[in-house]
């Protein structure tokens, strides 16, 4: 099913039978839910753009791609750099906005700017009753009343249908480049992580991919801004790193771009079999916890405090995880243990409780979550 | 402001409530005498006292759990408070409520430059974390006026901002985990070092919960390293509007300064007056600081005072020392202090589109003719914070009601060009009835559910937030449960 309005997804959600599987663009297809689809597709187009107020207002079917070309039309963009499921999942169609804020996608600019649910400035969901509700609004600091904005983003359609998010955005770089340093020791290539990420140059990305067969360990850090100032930055950058390995400075605009992108879409997970892991932690717990669990692959993002595995079937990465503090999210796999992270006693009654509120019948994506 | 009527069971009872917390909390720590309770009878929203049946300092989590169990049990209604600096009546009183205070737990538990964070009590000044982890280079971002008093609970309860939020966000987006209580007692964390929830984003939804959710004891908090430097860069103009139109064309050239402040000519002469920092005589002025390093500043002020000159400014001035940039910010800092030398005053904090900014202005001056009152304007311009500062004489009969519709008028205002009642202020009591204005029914209905989730006898906070009559079915069975 997919209402073309959000009075028509009201009257869906209030009528129906049995569970609904949300979707926006499917592209994201974590864990598993049951129930009849409801796409969020039907719901599409840009209601709003200030780009003097740095505020969208979108609705949640509408395609990423066409509001990413909005914004770069203005030179602006989502500074929390959506990542792109596909490659790592090998799904298929167009990502949607609702889809990036259902699962509070980020990318490697989280580190400096904040995640999706930092630039949440509003939204409207349809909740499991067929309520109609709105929450925050669209101006860029808002405390009236409970931030539901913050509860809806990364909910994965659990707790209501988002039918429209409002966004802040900000200006795109003139100019990016980054900081690679060779052959790094993973905990080595963590702490350079940590000493750019604890300078002053505002660092807006900081990655390390290990060595594997088919290639040598890279560690990278980016920074971006005008002109003048990334190439100041790249040059205090390399003097920090340069205690931990010879740095190269890379500034062509495509290479600084793709190289990026791959951190973002774990690139070189892309049609490897296995389960994937997303694993929170913080980073200087990491190299030690990656090397606790026997991986494939891994690649580290967020300075080291996001870690994807690439494991073989069945492995439990959750004890490793539990003896740091942290969370993890099985990306991709089967097998019997929750797809998201069980909290503790406390918090799945609360989480519980609210999701009585939200949608007492239970029937928005049910068991997704937990 | 109507408040509910205290609970006459509670107020009888008091000698054998105090006689509960006595016991579980260190002699000093349980304030009940009345000439000491009115210490802990209102916040900065000075309009309304209450002394409160007694308030309470407890030292640690386990102490602020066993308060809050024994207040549990005996339906007793618990304010939280940090350091009473809310201008929403945020820890206003009610005669039959425990005043839970944080002064006491203000410790540093862990500061990891490595992994960027710091984790202290919460009734810790908002300031002295920025002080904990200085000598290191780094600080804590968010940065409310009240910095040097306020407390990071008050900070989380509130959703904080300040002047730098523009570049750096708010509390929300500056918290990293909470050690909370809740109302039954029971003790749980959320979130830590690591970055976002794993399950739904409960820190999300505690912080801004006004002290309505849970007791905050302990927090995480994102630390930074500070920038290399900052300068500010003050411009003048002869018009609030040409002022708030260089504001939008500042971020959309793709500057982001670290924060963009607005004064009106009523504030400039005030604070003139009083703080002596050399304003312009003008209408309206910015203050504009971006950050970097010394040629990085120069690339940024460049394009920004390119922008300005297409103004037409009556002043541009950038700083060149570090005595400048203080001069500069000194009558902005100042502003509050300078009017309330001078008159009685009521600060908004609306918050509106950029875009708004021109038709707001020029709104709240019809206003400001319609009612009789003065109205100064300082406010956070680059994200739409307002802070109209209404005048009023609080001796004169009949001054507050007039400034306090006036205030309503304006919120209203606010909503109706797309924006919101309070930007970093929060609720209270001040804007609890315009939540009407605001939101429908089902709205106000969503975000009661989960309080009750929380606080099923709503005893957190009771009378905030929602308007009274909203509330009322579900706040009674705390005092049926008498």
């Amino acid at each position: 099913m997919t209402p073309k309005t959000e009075q028509e997804l009201s009257e869906l959600v209030a009528g129906a039978k049995g569970p609904l599987r949300i979707q926006g663009g499917g592209t994201r297809p974590i864990g598993i839910s049951q129930g009849e689809l409801v796409s969020s597709t039907g719901l599409s187009g840009i209601e709003l753009y200030e780009p003097g107020a740095l505020t969208v207002v979108v609705k949640a079917g509408t395609p990423l791609a066409e509001l990413e070309a909005a914004l770069a039309a203005e030179n602006q963009r989502l500074p929390f750099e959506p990542m792109d499921h596909r490659g790592l999942l090998g799904s298929k169609g167009a990502p949607t906005i609702g889809g990036v804020i259902a699962a509070n996608v980020s990318g490697p600019r989280r580190i400096q700017v904040g995640a999706a649910r930092d630039f949440m400035l509003g939204m409207r969901f349809v909740d499991g009753t067929g309520a109609i509700i709105k929450n925050g609004g669209r101006v860029m600091k808002n405390v009236t009343g409970y931030d539901l904005v913050k509860l809806m983003t990364g909910s994965y359609g659990t707790l209501g249908v988002i039918t429209e998010v409002s966004l802040k955005v900000l200006p795109k770089s003139d100019s990016a480049g980054c900081v690679v340093v060779h052959g790094l020791e993973d905990s080595d290539a963590i702490k350079a992580l940590a000493a750019a990420l604890g300078s002053p140059y505002d660092v807006s990305g900081a990655a390390h991919i290990p060595q594997a067969k088919d290639r040598d360990a890279i560690t990278m850090v980016r920074v971006e801004g005008f002109e003048g100032s990334v190439a100041y930055r790249l040059q205090q950058v390399s003097e920090v790193l340069s205690r931990f390995g010879p740095p190269e400075q890379v500034s062509d605009p495509n290479d600084v771009a793709a190289r990026w992108a791959d951190v973002r879409d774990v690139a070189p997970f892309h049609g490897k079999g296995g389960e994937f892991w997303r694993i929170s932690v913080k980073p200087s717990d990491a190299p030690a916890l990656v090397s606790s669990i026997k991986h494939d692959d891994a690649l580290y993002d967020w300075g080291g405090g996001l870690v994807w595995l690439l494991v073989p079937a069945g492995t439990d990465v959750r004890a490793q995880v539990a003896n740091v503090g942290g969370h993890a999210t099985r990306v991709r796999g089967g097998g019997s243990t929750p797809v998201f992270q069980p909290e503790n006693d406390v918090l799945t009654t609360i989480s519980a409780g609210l999701r009585a509120k939200f949608d007492p019948r239970g029937i928005l994506n049910p068991g997704l979550m937990g | 402001m109507e408040m509910p009527v205290p609970n006459p069971v509670i107020l009888a009872n008091k000698p054998r409530i105090v006689a509960l917390l006595q016991g579980v909390l260190p002699k000093t720590a349980v304030i009940h005498e009345d000439r000491e309770v009115h210490a802990y009878e209102c916040d900065a929203l000075t309009a309304y006292k209450c002394p409160p049946l007694c308030a309470v300092l407890p030292s640690t989590t386990e102490e602020v759990a066993a308060v809050l169990k024994i207040c549990h049990r005996e339906g007793v209604p618990v304010v939280p408070r940090g350091s009473g600096t809310s201008l929403a009546g945020g820890a206003l009183p009610t005669a039959d409520c425990v005043i839970l205070g944080t002064a006491r737990m203000n410790g540093v538990i862990e500061t990891n430059y490595d992994d960027r964070y710091i984790r202290v009590q919460s009734g810790r000044t908002n300031l002295s974390v920025t002080g904990a982890v200085e000598e290191n280079g780094f600080f804590y971002a968010p940065d409310p006026s009240s910095q040097l008093a306020c407390a990071i609970a008050g900070n989380i309860a509130m959703n904080s901002g300040g002047a730098h939020c523009l570049k750096y966000g708010v509390t929300t987006n500056n918290l990293l985990g909470v050690k909370v209580v809740l109302m039954d007692g029971t003790i749980t964390e959320i979130g830590g070092g690591h970055l976002d929830a794993g399950g739904l984003d409960l820190l999300g939804l505690i912080c801004g919960s006004e002290g309505q959710l849970g007791v905050v004891t302990e927090a995480t908090l994102r630390i930074l390293p500070k920038p290399e430097g900052a300068r500010p860069v003050l411009m003048g103009f002869d018009s609030n509007v040409v002022a708030g139109a260089c504001v939008s064309d500042i971020i959309k050239a793709g500057v982001l300064p670290v924060a963009i402040e607005f004064m009106d000519r009523l504030c400039i002469e005030t604070t003139e007056k009083f703080a002596n920092a050399g304003y312009p005589d003008c209408e309206a002025l910015l203050i504009v600081e971006v950050e970097g390093s010394d040629a990085e500043i120069d690339e940024q002020l460049s394009v920004i005072m390119a922008i300005a000159r297409m103004h037409n400014p009556v002043e541009l001035r950038e700083s060149k020392s570090a005595e400048e940039s203080a001069a500069i910010w000194l009558g902005r800092k100042s502003a509050f202090g300078a009017i309330g030398q001078i008159n009685d005053y009521m600060c908004l904090d609306g918050t509106i589109p950029v875009s708004a900014l021109p038709v707001v202005l020029e709104r709240i001056n019809e206003l400001s003719v319609q009612y009789g009152l003065q109205v100064g304007n300082v406010f956070h311009a680059g994200d739409g914070n307002m802070h109209p500062l209404i005048l009023y004489d609080a001796n004169k009969e009949g001054d507050l009601e007039l400034c306090e519709a006036m205030g309503a008028d304006i919120l209203r205002l606010c909503v109706e060009v797309g924006g919101c009642l309070t930007g970093e202020h929060g609720v209270g009591i001040e804007k609890r009835d315009l939540m009407t204005d605001q939101y429908a029914p089902e709205d106000l209905t969503i975000q009661m559910d989960v309080k009750d989730v929380f606080d099923p006898h709503w005893l957190l906070n009771p009378a905030k937030v929602f308007p009274l009559h909203v509330s009322e079915t579900r706040r009674a069975p705390a005092i049926a449960a008498e």
